[in-house]
This record gives C-alpha cells, structure tokens and sequence, in this order.
C-alpha cells in the first residue's frame, strides 16, 4: 500500500507491504544504520524511534512497527535528533558529559527515549527508560545524563507534526468502516499496537495475510466518562490509559507502570490485550476484579458481556468472525482493588502470577468479594472456591487462613520457564496474605522500600 | 599528562548519534548474500538423513551446504580438541547448526533454515551434572585436584564441621549487539573478514583452516563491539567461518547474524556449578581447612572449559588465607550449549564457593558475616611505609616481626594484598555498624518486609593462565604532520581499552589525546594477538603501545638532542612540545623535520609479562602477574510473602592502582556490579526436560533493567598504585568489579536469615522463587 511520512523532517511516499518493519526498512532500504536491531520483538529498546502525530511525540520500537502503522505521522531516529549544524540533542551531549556510553550499541535506542521523555518533560526516569536495555553500564550514568539534561530547552529542530495524507483501503477512520470492512473479511488479521502480532512476523516468520491496521479509528480510542464507569475504547494504549487509571485505580495503575515498557505501552491497546486472549494479558485479571464489561461488535451487531466469559479455554474467546472488541466498560471507583503483579524482573516483564482483588467488608463480615488471577490457568479467571470461602465470613486472618487451601480447588497452575507450578500456587495464596496485611496498613510492597 | 584523566570513551560522540559503526551497519556491495544455520530440535542422537529439497526452493536461497559440501576443515574449536561448525552424524544439543543456508537477504536464509527435514534418531541425553558424573561423561581424563596441607585432617580436627552445598546458574552475555561478521572475497582467494569478534587472530586462524589456505591470506578487521563479555572470544568462529566459506564458493560478499533467538540458542554462555562443601573452624569462625567438590558443566564441545573450570578452582581462596584446602573440580560433557567464557571465566563461580562457606560459618557461630571474613583475610602486605616495619617484599626494621607474605592453595604469595586497609575505609565510608543494626531494628518490627546487609570482598588474579597468551604487539606512526595513527591488538567491546591506550600513547609524545587517531584492530597490522579477555586489555596493549612510542620517541630524542648538542636524555615531551635546553619546539615542527632529516617515525612494540609461570596441571606456580581488589557493601529488601526482592543501596570501593581513566574504570565497576549482580538475581536459564533452552530472548531471559540498579549506588577508588610495574602502575579493571555482585547474594540470604533460625541455603540465581523457597528453609 502507498503510505506517506515524515523521516528526519523529510516526507517519503513509498509502497509498503503490511508486514515490513520500520527497522528493516530504515537500515536495509534506506541506510539509516543508527537505529539498531537488538532482539527485533520489542524488549531491549534498542531500534527506538520518535513517532510524532497530532495527540503528541512518543516513543515506539521500530523492529514491531510495520510501515502502514506510521502512515500520516512523523518519524525521527538517532541520525534526526542532531540539528541542521551537527549541534547535538542536550541529551546527546550529557550523555557524552556523562560517560553514559561503554559498547554503545543500545545507545541510539536510549538516547531516542531520552530524548522522547525529554520532550515531554518527564522526570520519571527509570520508566522513561524501562524499555530500554543496557549490558554495559548498569544505567547510573545514564540516568545522570538524563537528570542533568531535565532542565535543557527542546530544541526547535525536534518538533514535527502529522503529515497530511490519504486513508488507507486497509487502515478504517472509523469504528463503522472497520466494522463494514471486517464483516465483509472476517479472516482477515486485525493490527493494533502489534506488540504481538509483530513478533508473529519477526520471530513466527508468519505471512500475516489479510491485514487492517486500526490505529487510525479515532474514535477506538476514546475514554467516555458516564458518571459511575469509564467506557475505554479498544484502540485506547496502555500510556494514554495509565493517568487515567491513576486517577482512579492507583493499584491498576501501578501494575499498568509496570506493564511492558513506555515503547510497549505507547503502542499496545487494551483492546488488543483482551482479544488477544493471553493466560498471561495482565488487562483481564483487574477488569474480571472490577467487574468490567465487554463490548463486541459485528458489523452493526453489538453485544455486551461480563469480561470473564469471554474467555473460553486456552486460545479460544468467544468472539465470532468477523467480530471485534470495541471497548470495554469498568467502574470508576473501587477503593478496595489491588493488583499484584508477580515477575522475574520488576520492569518490563511478563507476569509469573497477577492476583487482582477487590474485597468488600461490612460490618465486619466480607460482603463482596471478586478475585482474579492471571497466569494460574489456560485463561485468566476468577477464583470461585476461594470467593465462596471468603462471602459472608469475618474479615479475619483466620478467615484468609482458612480459604488458603481453596486455591488448589480454583487452579492447577502448570510449570514453565517463569514459574514452577508449586510457586505459582504458594504466591497466589500469599497475594491473599498480603491483601490483607495491606488493607489493615501494613507496608508489603518492596517497590515502597527506600534505603 | 594525557593519562589519569577522566576523558570521555573515545567513540562517544558517535554513539549518541548513531554513527559508530558496527558489523552489520557496513556498507557492503548490494550483492552480498546473507547466511542463516539450520539448528538441531534433538538434544542428542544419530542423524539418519537430512532432507534439504524445501530449504533449496524456498525463495532467495543461493546455496545449501552441509558439513560434507565444506571443501576444508569442519572445525571452529578454540581448544586443541576439533568442534564441528556443521553437524557431522551425530547431534549434540538441541541448536547445533546442522546445515547452512546461502539466501539473498537475512530473513530469506531465516525462513529457508526452518524448512530443513532432518531425520534424527534419539539416543540418550544427559543434561545434569549429576548425570553427567554417573555416565563418567567428562573432558580431562578426570578430575583436576589443587591442594595445600591436609583438609581432610584439619577438617576432622576442627571444633566445628559444617557441610553444604550451593546451585549457581550460568548466564547468557546479552550482548546487544548479536554475533555478526561479513567476509568479502578478494584476488587470488584472499579473504577479508569483519568480525564481532574478541579475538581477530583467532578468526585469522580458523578461517585460513576452513579456507584451506594460510593466515597470510586472510585479514579480519574489528572495529568495536557492541558488547563482548567473553561471549565473543570463540563464538564468533562459526559466523566469519561461514561467510568466508560462503563468500569463497559463490564470489560474493556473505554476511551472517544471528537473530537474537538463535543466538541464546546457539551460543554458549557461562558455564553453571554446583559446588559442595565441608569445613573445619573454630569459636571465632577461624577456617582451618575447607573442601570443594566444584562440578563444572560443559556443554557439548570443550571450547574453553578447561581454563574456566582452573580459573574457579584458582578463586576458591578468594580473599581468605585457609591454612588447609582441597579443590577437586570436574568438567562434566552434557547435551547443552557449549558453555563458554564469560566475564570471570570461572572466578565467579569459585569466589561464589567460599562466600558462601564464610556466610555459612558466620551463620553457624551467630557473628558478623563481615567480622569472620576479615579475620579470616590473608594478611595485609599494604601496611608498608614508616612506623610499620614493613616494605613490600619483608621486614624492614630489624626489630620487626619477620611476617612474610602467605601462599595460596597453589602456591602463589599473595604479596599485594590491601583487603583490610580496604574494607575497614568501606565500613566507615558506608557506614555499615549504624546500617547493619538499623536493619536489625526493621527486621525486629517488620513481619512481612524484611532487609538484609552484607560486605563480600574481591580478590582476582590477572593475567591469562594460559601463559603464552601473555604478549602483545603494537603498531604507532607518526605522521609528517605530527598526528599519531596507533594501533594494537587489543579489541574494543565498550570497556574503553582504546582511549585508555590512546591516552598513554599520548603521554609518551607529551601531546593530547585528541592528537591520538584510533584504528581498527587489524590482524595485518599486529599479528598473532591474544584475545581481548582476562581483563588484560589494557596491561598488555597498553604497554606494548608505550614500547612503541617510546621507541619512536627516542629517536626523536635523539634527533633534536644532537641537533641541539645536548643528551637525548634531557629531552622532554611535555605539554606538546619537544623540550631541549631552553626551547620548547612544537611536536609538529620535530616532527616535519625528523622526516626530512629521515628518521623512521613508524614503530612497532611488544609487551610479554614477566614473572607467570604455572603448572595447571600440577596446580602449582605464579599463574598470575597480581591480584585486583574490591570490597562492597550491599542492602537489600526482600518480601517474605513472594520472595520478590530488590537492592536498595550498594557502596563499593575498588583498587584500580594508578587509574589510567578514573571515568572509564569507575564505569567498568558500576557495570560490572550490577552485572553480577544481575547473575545472581534475576537472570534464571530454564532447559525444558529435552534440553530445549525456554528462556531465549529477553522476554524469558531477564537482565537487570534501569530501576534494578541500587537506589543508591556510590562508588570510588582505592588510592594506591600497583606494586608491579604495569603501565603507569594502573591495575585491570574489566572482570574484577563483577565478582562485587556477591555482595548482593549475601546480603539477600542475611535477609532471608532473618526470617528464622536455620541456613537459607540461597542458590543462585535468587530469584523471587528462590528466595521463597530459602525462606521456608529458615523457617523449617
């Protein structure tokens, strides 16, 4: 398909084939070798571009960005964020100041990062540059790079804007022709952000096949306050989600800050996170906490139902041709929720266990209970035996104690390269553990813990 | 002076805007091809045919060759021991290339290379050092045993016995930069190579062998490597193999890189350990005798086993002089990854031994762990110099006490050693009698968080045990204009080795580094190099540059002295100017005239260290030039509920004698800590039940991210110089740093100890699962 974009300040129309990748094009095709190729699936960092468009400057991994997806935005890489007399970027010069670079490989990817954070005025460091990783360093100098060019200007050279264009045949404006053209090609693979599906090109070696790209339906990505819920649009990413979560669902919102890195974030959707189905999505399990609804659609057919029923068994939704994920409905407040989130590394990685819990207690007694575990089954899911245990019993250790062993009745978790099944099942009893601790004001997150 | 400066790394400001070059970002001919390995799926067994119909009719695909289309040697070992670039009947691991795949693009040979059918028969594989030890499948003829008095005896004769074992995982480099090389073919079957590689020569020779010709007619040029780690020393033999192969049957520039999959996949890494342990000491922790039982595994091909499993043997003293002591290490054959080196190569693995022996006894008698390491340090020959009685090498008062310094296991006096002076300034400088008790303040009222703080010491032996490898040449010219071209064989894989050399060649001339052009490792400019590893960087090319300006210098001397009617001796170069009598002529100008007066202005210059000597198979000698110090003070927190845990302040103080870039070695600690710290933690390798690696790519494999570095980390320099005459008195700096991570392991199972009365027995890596599992021990 013909796209057209801004490179360095420079408009390019090419033809594109869906499944090219913006790294493979800029280093093959074009000979811009300073964007680099460091695990080509999204989790070193070290292929980051800056993608600009008219709802700000971002971000993404160019190794799972195909083409078609930047279609109508500017684009700038390493060799882009010097100005038009070699001046470098104040984040490229503290980082020279700062020996903030030994082999200099994911170095590109950094500053590129460093320089996006730099923009939009971020302080917060440590996730501006979560999705980028270093081998040599062990980041203290970066990160006094960072710090010592939080002050610089930005530079007037940075700023692009979107780049007038035509729609796409395969890339929908709208809901409504997305659900026009997904009917009439319901084998078709949808794209958004294409954390995963990215990797099903670089790493599967897949032909993807029939393709739409969806980030250009506006109206996907949209965040509808109605009084009692938040109605999310599908389209709507993880970053744009993130403030909003943290306004009303801090612990949501704290799992989320970990969720992927800011490059996966600024690309990945929620919708995207759900129809995928993953065991290991870390959405579902506070949206089955919370009680959210799901909201599909077929072509002018829409339906309604409770998160957790759209998962079926491993790899199955219920989710017919043809139909998509259009958002999804949760309630604004749930002062009770906690997330937590159970990983190798604290950052930018999958999650072993999510335990999502959201207990009620009147009177002393547990008057409401939803709990919700991710990474424990073929499909995240609530944990009934356990809830049935806890309703209408004193809100007491005694109580957690008691329904401890209902966990081997909801799941028979299984072992693989991320958690032995056996810890697995030990974690997901003490999250309970911790639930409690933590709502009787207890300090139980190591996160908090400052030297 | 150009050196003890903290320039920045030369390549800098080409990193920050993407214009460093590496491999894969060479311009090539638009001809070029590109390779791709078909890999193994079987851990071990009889390949019955192979079937290669699919790979030839995929789109884009040249050529398919096997290890019977190789018109040479099949053989990319490092060690004298052959090792198959291609699979020749059996499979050994699941990911030994099998075949090659010559395609017009990278991901044209990456979808051919799954389409091989290979038909393997299964025959039994052994992946555990267990099973390894009970099928006797070894390298060596059997196990390598060092020892010093008699540690059995000792042992039984000891107040206390105590007996353990520790798991500690391997590693994967991570590397971000993956393997990559390009060969283009030139007249007269010629080849030039561009390697990723840490050792170029190394690549000179095997390419020669699989070429059939001789290393005169091969070139491999390295520029820089985005990262090396050890992962670079052998195993880049097999890419720049196949593409000078690839390039020599089809005429055209080849060029191979892994993708990051294959890569984890392929490669080696660092070789995991299990070492079991029995000691003998008395009330106060005092060690009279240790035993290690170290069992190594290997892999598949021996590559460089043998000298990592010595290494760890070498380090099972670390810092402690232990009167009585028996390592008996085995090199155990299995069905994996050849293992391979990795920044330590082995010391880690033996350091982490006897930490966990002084943990261990602390723990038993209820002292300090900090304490009982002390008491237990070699003996401090850094206290010289007045009031002391002691100079280096003795007694100096005749009324001092005769205290010689203390040997080794392996018969080497620790004659350096600075531990004490170094650990009592740390324990002041991070405060850690205040802190260790404030730990045990929150632990007292804290159920469910709980902290943990340890001080582990470093002491690491440099020089290459090999001892040959210890030499290294240097080429230096200087140009009519008096700009200086310098060149050596030392590789650059970030740690700096090139601005730390460029700023001694710059101090010889008396001028700026800047003045110092830096070229690309050349095997035709330097031949037969060592590889760039054992932290030698610096030592050895650093000193075979000075001998090569120094040589061009004293010419120069020479020249202006004779000139001026002076001695050369008097002659100065200082502040860029040659001074001689009362002038001060610039560099440029004696330069320019030197030419006309026809003097060589070009020099090579060679470095072999004096003094090593080692019998490794005896176990016994002076394997190494001196010892690197360190010493580090690590706190952590740890969640008794999940085992999630993280590092909340590291402190650490560093002996890198006379900094030749206090910058550049400060980076070199502060990465190589978290580094370590990483191996120790979060970076868990998982082989499934047939031997297949799980955690492949960094979304399985977890390296430290930037929020798991110490929310506090300070770290700074010993203030002293090495007692050996290395280049301007600095010390190595690359792998020592590393071992500081230990710091973080121990402070994790001080951490852990709080949670009950018996020993966490911590493996490694102490994952959050790891650490929970240890947190039961205590409890139990």
């Amino acid at each position: 398909m013909q796209i057209k974009f801004s490179l360095n300040g420079e408009t390019v129309e090419l033809e594109a084939a869906a499944s090219r990748t913006l790294l493979d094009w800029l280093r093959d095709d074009r000979g811009l070798t300073g964007t680099k190729e460091g695990c080509n699936e999204g989790d070193c960092g070290a292929c980051t571009v800056m993608v600009q468009d008219e709802t700000g400057v971002r971000a993404l991994n160019a190794c799972i960005l195909f083409l078609p997806q930047i279609h109508g935005k500017s684009v700038r890489t390493v060799e882009g964020l010097t100005g038009p007399g070699a001046e470098l970027h104040p984040v490229q010069a503290e980082m020279v100041r700062h020996h903030g670079s030994q082999c200099g490989f994911c170095t590109p990817g950094f500053v590129v990062s460093m320089a996006v954070g730099h923009t939009n005025g971020r302080c917060d460091h440590d996730d501006v540059l979560a999705g980028n990783l270093c081998r040599c360093t062990g980041y203290a100098p970066i990160i006094r790079a960072a710090e010592a060019a939080e002050d610089a200007p930005v530079p007037d050279w940075i700023s692009d804007g979107p780049v007038p264009c035509d729609p796409l045949k395969t890339a929908p404006e709208s809901a409504d022709e997305l659900a026009e053209w997904y009917a009439a090609h319901p084998d078709a693979t949808l794209v958004s952000g294409a954390t995963d599906v990215g990797l099903w090109v670089t790493k599967g070696l897949r032909d993807l096949g029939e393709v739409a790209f969806l980030n250009r339906c506006r109206d996907l990505q949209q965040i509808e306050d109605t009084g009692d819920t938040l109605r999310i649009g599908a389209g709507v990413t993880m970053a744009t989600l993130l403030p909003v979560l943290r306004d009303h669902h801090p612990s949501y919102a704290e799992m989320v800050r970990r969720y992927g890195s800011e490059q996966v974030r600024q690309a990945a959707t929620i919708g995207g996170n759900i129809a995928n189905g993953s065991p290991i999505g870390d959405n579902p399990p506070a949206l089955i906490a919370l009680g959210a609804e799901l909201h599909l659609r077929q072509d002018n057919n829409r339906r309604q139902i409770p998160i957790e029923d759209f998962f079926l068994d491993y790899g199955k939704q219920d989710r017919q041709p043809g139909e998509f994920v259009e958002a999804v409905t949760l309630a604004k407040s749930a002062p009770n929720l906690r997330c937590y989130k159970l990983s190798k590394r604290f950052d930018q990685d999958i999650s072993a266990v999510l335990g999502c819990f959201d207990i009620g207690v009147a009177d002393g007694v547990v008057a409401s209970a939803r709990i919700a575990f991710g990474g424990m089954a073929g499909v995240p899911t609530l944990a009934h035996s356990v809830i049935e245990g806890l309703l209408g019993e004193a809100w007491s250790f005694e109580t957690i104690e008691a329904v401890l062993p209902r966990f081997s009745d909801d799941f028979t978790p299984m072992s693989d390269m991320r958690a032995s099944a056996d810890y697995r099942l030990k974690s997901a009893q003490n999250m309970l553990v911790r639930y409690w601790h933590e709502m009787a004001g207890e300090q139980v997150n190591v996160l908090e813990v400052r030297p | 002076m150009s050196v003890a400066k903290s320039l920045p790394h030369d390549a800098a400001p080409l990193h920050v805007t993407g214009t460093a070059r590496y491999v894969d970002d060479i311009p090539l001919p638009a001809n070029t091809l590109h390779l791709a390995f078909g890999l193994s799926e079987v851990a071990h067994g009889e390949i019955v045919s192979v079937d290669l119909d699919a790979v030839w009719a995929a789109p884009g695909v040249i050529t398919v060759l096997t290890a019977a289309d190789l018109p040479h040697e099949n053989d990319v070992s490092p060690a004298p021991l052959p090792e198959p670039m291609l699979a020749v009947d059996t499979v050994h691991y699941v990911g030994q290339p099998i075949f090659l795949v010559v395609a017009t693009s990278h991901l044209a040979a990456r979808k051919a290379a799954k389409l091989g059918r290979i038909d393997i028969k299964p025959l039994p594989a052994l992946f555990s050092v267990d099973e390894a030890m009970a099928a006797d499948s070894r390298f060596e003829d059997g196990p390598r045993i060092y020892s010093k008095g008699d540690a059995a005896q000792a042992i039984s004769q000891s107040p206390h016995i105590l007996e353990g074992s520790i798991e500690m995982g391997g590693q994967e480099h991570f590397y971000l930069e993956g393997q990559a090389a390009a060969a283009m073919p030139q007249e007269g079957g010629d080849m030039i190579v561009y390697s990723s590689t840490q050792h170029p020569t190394e690549i000179q020779h095997k390419v020669a062998h699989a070429l059939g010709t001789h290393m005169n007619a091969v070139r491999v040029e390295t520029r820089r490597m985005g990262g090396g780690f050890g992962g670079k020393e052998s195993q880049g033999n097999a890419l720049a193999v196949s593409c000078a192969v690839a390039a020599s049957i089809t005429g055209k520039p080849c060029k191979m890189r892994y993708d990051r999959d294959d890569d984890m996949i392929i490669t080696g890494k660092r070789h995991d350990f299990r070492i079991d342990y029995r000691v003998g000491f008395d009330d106060e922790g005092r060690i009279s005798g240790v035993e290690f039982l170290q069992l190594c595994r290997c892999g598949w091909s021996i590559d460089l086993s043998l000298p990592v499993a010595d290494r760890a043997m070498l380090h099972a003293d670390n810092a402690y002089a232990i009167p009585n002591m028996r390592v008996e290490s085995h090199r155990l054959k299995t069905n994996t990854q050849s293992a391979t080196a990795y920044r330590g190569f082995g010391g880690p693995q033996g350091m982490l031994g006897i930490e966990r022996v002084l943990d261990h006894v602390a723990h038993a008698i209820g002292r300090d762990p900090m304490e009982v390491r002390r008491l237990n340090y070699y003996r401090d020959m850094g206290d010289t110099g007045p009031g002391t009685g002691q100079r280096f090498g003795g007694k100096h008062s005749p009324n001092a006490e005769d205290i010689g310094p203390e040997t080794t296991h392996y018969g080497m006096p620790v004659e350096d050693f600075v531990l004490h002076g170094m650990t009592e300034a740390l324990v002041e400088k991070s405060d850690y009698f205040r802190r260790k008790a404030a730990v045990s303040e929150w632990n007292a009222s804290h159920a469910t968080l709980k902290k943990g703080i340890a001080l582990s010491p470093v002491k690491f032996g440099i020089s290459f045990t090999l001892t040959h490898l210890n030499q290294a040449g240097a080429l230096v010219h200087v140009y009519q204009d008096g700009s200086i071209h310098m060149n050596h064989g030392g590789t650059e894989m970030g740690q700096g080795l090139f601005q730390k050399v460029a700023q001694v060649a710059a101090a010889r001339f008396g001028v700026g580094a800047e003045q110092v052009k830096i070229t690309a490792t050349d095997t035709a400019k330097v031949p037969n190099t060592s590889a760039t590893a054992a932290s030698s960087g610096s030592d050895l090319n650093g000193m075979a540059v000075q001998a090569a300006c120094d040589t061009i210098r004293a010419r120069l001397a020479s020249f202006v002295a004779e000139r001026a009617g002076t001695d050369p001796a008097d002659v100065r170069f200082e502040d860029g100017a040659v001074h001689v009598g009362n002038q001060a002529l610039p560099f440029e100008d004696v330069v320019s005239d030197a030419y006309l007066a026809r003097i060589s202005l070009s020099s090579t210059g060679f470095y072999a260290t004096p003094k090593v000597a080692w019998d490794r198979i005896k176990g016994e000698g002076r394997p190494f030039f001196y010892f690197s110090y360190g010493v580090a003070v690590t706190e952590v927190v740890v969640d008794t509920l999940t085992g999630e845990n993280r590092i909340l302040r590291a402190d650490i103080l560093h002996d890198c004698g006379a900094s030749l870039n206090p910058a550049i070695d400060i980076g070199q600690i502060e990465g190589g800590y978290v580094q370590g710290a990483g191996w120790l933690t979060t970076e868990e390798l998982i082989w499934d039940s047939e031997g297949r690696l799980r955690t492949h790519a960094p979304s399985t494999y977890k390296i430290p991210a930037c929020s798991d570095r110490p929310d506090i980390f300070n770290v700074s320099l010993w203030d002293g110089e090495n007692r050996e005459k290395t280049v301007y008195r600095s010390k190595a700096v690359g792998e020592p740093p590393f071992m500081l991570g230990i710091s973080a392991h121990c402070a994790l199972s001080d951490a852990v100890a709080a949670c009950g009365a018996g020993y966490p027995d911590l493996n490694a890596p102490a994952t959050a699962e790891e650490v929970l599992a240890s947190i039961g021990r205590a409890r139990s």
